[in-house]
């Protein structure tokens, strides 16, 4: 689509959209949210620029195949699940560090970065592939 | 280490699941993923032996995921029946992935087959072990999603026509399968099998009860190709490449076997409601109308379809007669027929590597230019027939002979006929495609490369040694048939011992 004002804008929104997904990945831990929609958000901002500037920049700009990543996210989540499986014998049993001022961070939380990248990943494989068959 | 064995019930689902991930990770490099998978699946082999031992050696294993308690957390439960069903899964995955190391073509490999076929492994082996009605489902649905990639891998018309006829069916019956979930959870409250097998055998009789277990028998009917439901798998099968078609016809229909008889024994009996009339009819009606199919075909794919319908017929028989005999029966039948069926499309994809077809009218000579072939063939094709004293043979003694200690004698004179017919639709092929001389003479013999023979080798030593040496694997298959028809030992072992106490009591 050669237009410029959106091919301008398209730069604009996926900043928003990608720092929004993040958002929504973090605030997921105890509030609505968490990685499939922050991963379906991510994907929509790189649709975004595979809509303006084409398809090969969006691949350009991802480095490696979606599928790639679809399989890191799998793999964090079978990582996520081991400290449990050496701390107290069960897998997938979620471990948490706890900060001085209500800090938290959890094995949880490579799980969900995992959803997000299976589902960015996933989305991004079928929708590159749509645009690029579109005429 | 220790941690790893005493949890040894994960590993045949999370390696190939990891596996498949680390595939992905090098989806530009085909070579490397080729070695990862072969390594994940001989992980899984060990991990699925180790399963196996424990199981023998300690009774039903049970890991809840995640620290959650029983019932409401998912739990992967392994009894006799899934654990040696994931170690049967193992061998088959390594065997069939060692065969595609001479079969599988670059193009596949970069369309994903490794990560595609790894998911499917782990859904299988999902099914087999998982615990819970619901997780159930969600492997049906990754077997489902991987399949379909695998179906249409070359993305041609007659793949995509397979595909689409495998998809339509295959995502009604899971379908159902949900439905009949969300029924059940509503009428029990829970989802937890062995929870819902205790709360079940309290429960009086109701009409969402009957209609919840004839929408499972219809779901798994449709995965496992039950008459009538079965007209998908041979419309598909044949289209998809030969490895493909060897991992499912191995491995996919007996999942839809499995569950029928997790459901239809720990949850749902088949003496309440006419189920039992109604798996004895849909098991007759398999077996015949399965191998009538296989008799006017002449794709060896297609002949190898239909029978894996009327194989599937047989081991519908043990659970319509529901007795210890009968259901050991079943058991040993399911091993045995999936290492067979299995061999059976890898001899066909070294018969079309020798030949350059699929189709018995013009094949031939293979008996004088490819003997290792031919004796490779006769092996899992006699074991089928139910020739002595190969596997098939006493897989098929044992459920007849149940058929008629429980003077079920239509049924079995149906397995005898339809035994019978299968005789003939191998000696077809052996006659075809061994022994008649080529229509075509070649000028230059094409040989079978070695990673073709060996695992069809393997797998035939295996089929060899259930047919010499049954007793081990008879013994094993009655202790499963036992524990499968006294669910108090899978309940107790689930929800402790107070729950199998409950049990007693109401009984």
């Amino acid at each position: 689509m050669n237009s410029m004002i959106f091919t301008a804008s398209a730069r604009i929104l996926f900043a928003l959209m990608l720092a929004a997904s993040i958002f929504i990945l973090w605030r997921g831990h105890d509030e609505p949210g968490g990685g499939f929609v922050g991963g379906l958000v991510a994907s929509m901002a790189l649709a975004v620029v595979a809509l303006a500037e084409g398809v090969p920049r969006a691949r350009r700009m991802l480095r490696i195949h979606p599928m790639s990543l679809a399989g890191l996210g799998v793999f964090l989540g079978f990582v996520s699940g081991l400290p449990g499986l050496l701390i107290d014998g069960s897998y997938l049993t979620h471990q948490w560090v706890f900060f001085p001022n209500g800090f938290k961070l959890g094995t949880t939380m490579v799980f969900d970065i995992g959803v997000y990248l299976v589902v960015l990943g996933g989305m991004l494989a079928l929708v590159f592939r749509l645009y690029e068959d579109a005429p | 280490m220790n941690l790893l064995l005493s949890q040894a019930l994960i590993w045949p689902v999370v390696l190939p699941l990891a596996t498949a991930a680390l595939c992905a990770l090098a989806w530009h490099r085909p070579a490397i993923q080729r070695w990862i998978s072969l390594g994940g699946l001989t992980l899984m082999l060990a991990a699925s032996i180790l399963l196996l031992v424990q199981v023998e050696t300690e009774g039903t294993q049970t890991v809840a995921f995640g620290s959650w308690p029983i019932p409401f957390g998912i739990v992967f439960v392994a009894d006799r029946l899934g654990a040696a069903m994931a170690l049967i899964t193992a061998v088959l995955a390594l065997a069939i992935a060692v065969f595609g190391l001479a079969d599988i073509r670059r193009r596949q490999e970069h369309a994903g087959f490794h990560p595609l076929y790894l998911g499917m492994i782990a859904g299988v082996a999902g099914a087999f072990l998982t615990g819970d009605i619901f997780n159930l489902y969600v492997w049906f649905e990754i077997m489902l999603i991987t399949a379909m990639g695998l179906l249409a891998i070359d993305r041609t018309r007659t793949q995509l026509d397979g595909t689409i006829k495998y998809a339509v069916l295959n995502l009604l019956g899971t379908l159902l399968f949900l439905l009949a979930v969300a029924i059940l959870y509503g009428v029990t409250g829970t989802l937890n099998m062995a929870d819902l097998g205790r709360v079940l055998s309290e429960s009086e009789p109701s009409a969402a009860l009957a209609l919840v277990a004839a929408m499972f028998l219809v779901a798994f009917g449709i995965k496992a190709g039950y008459f009538p439901l079965f007209f998908w798998l041979p419309a598909s099968y044949h289209t998809a490449s030969i490895v493909v078609s060897a991992i499912f016809a191995g491995l996919i229909t007996k999942v839809g076997v499995y569950a029928s008889f997790r459901v239809f024994t720990l949850m749902f009996s088949v003496d309440e409601g006419g189920i039992r009339e109604l798996v004895a009819v849909m098991a007759a009606g398999t077996m015949l109308f399965g191998v009538f199919g296989a008799a006017v075909q002449w794709d060896i794919r297609r002949i190898l379809s239909f029978h894996i319908v009327s194989q599937i017929g047989y081991m519908m028989l043990g659970l319509a007669l529901a007795t210890p005999a009968a259901m050991a029966g079943a058991v040993f039948y399911i091993v045995h027929h999936i290492i067979v069926k299995a061999n059976l499309f890898l001899a066909a994809g070294a018969i079309y590597r020798a030949t350059g077809t699929y189709d018995l009218r013009k094949a031939g000579g293979l008996m004088g230019s490819h003997p290792i072939l031919a004796l490779l063939f006769a092996i899992p094709a006699l074991s089928l027939a139910g020739i002595p004293p190969l596997s098939g043979f006493w897989a098929k003694y044992m459920v007849i002979d149940a058929a008629f200690a429980d003077s079920a004698h239509w049924l079995a004179g149906v397995g005898l006929f339809v035994g019978l017919l299968t005789v003939f639709s191998m000696s077809k092929i052996w006659v075809e495609a061994f022994w008649k001389t080529p229509p075509l003479e070649r000028k230059h013999a094409r040989r079978v490369p070695m990673a073709m023979l060996v695992p069809m080798a393997i797998l035939g030593l295996v089929t060899l040694t259930i047919g010499f040496a049954p007793e081990p694997f008879v013994l094993y298959a009655d202790a499963t048939a036992t524990s499968l028809l006294d669910p108090k030992t899978y309940i107790e072992a689930v929800l402790g011992p107070q729950a199998g106490l409950d049990l007693g009591e109401q009984q």
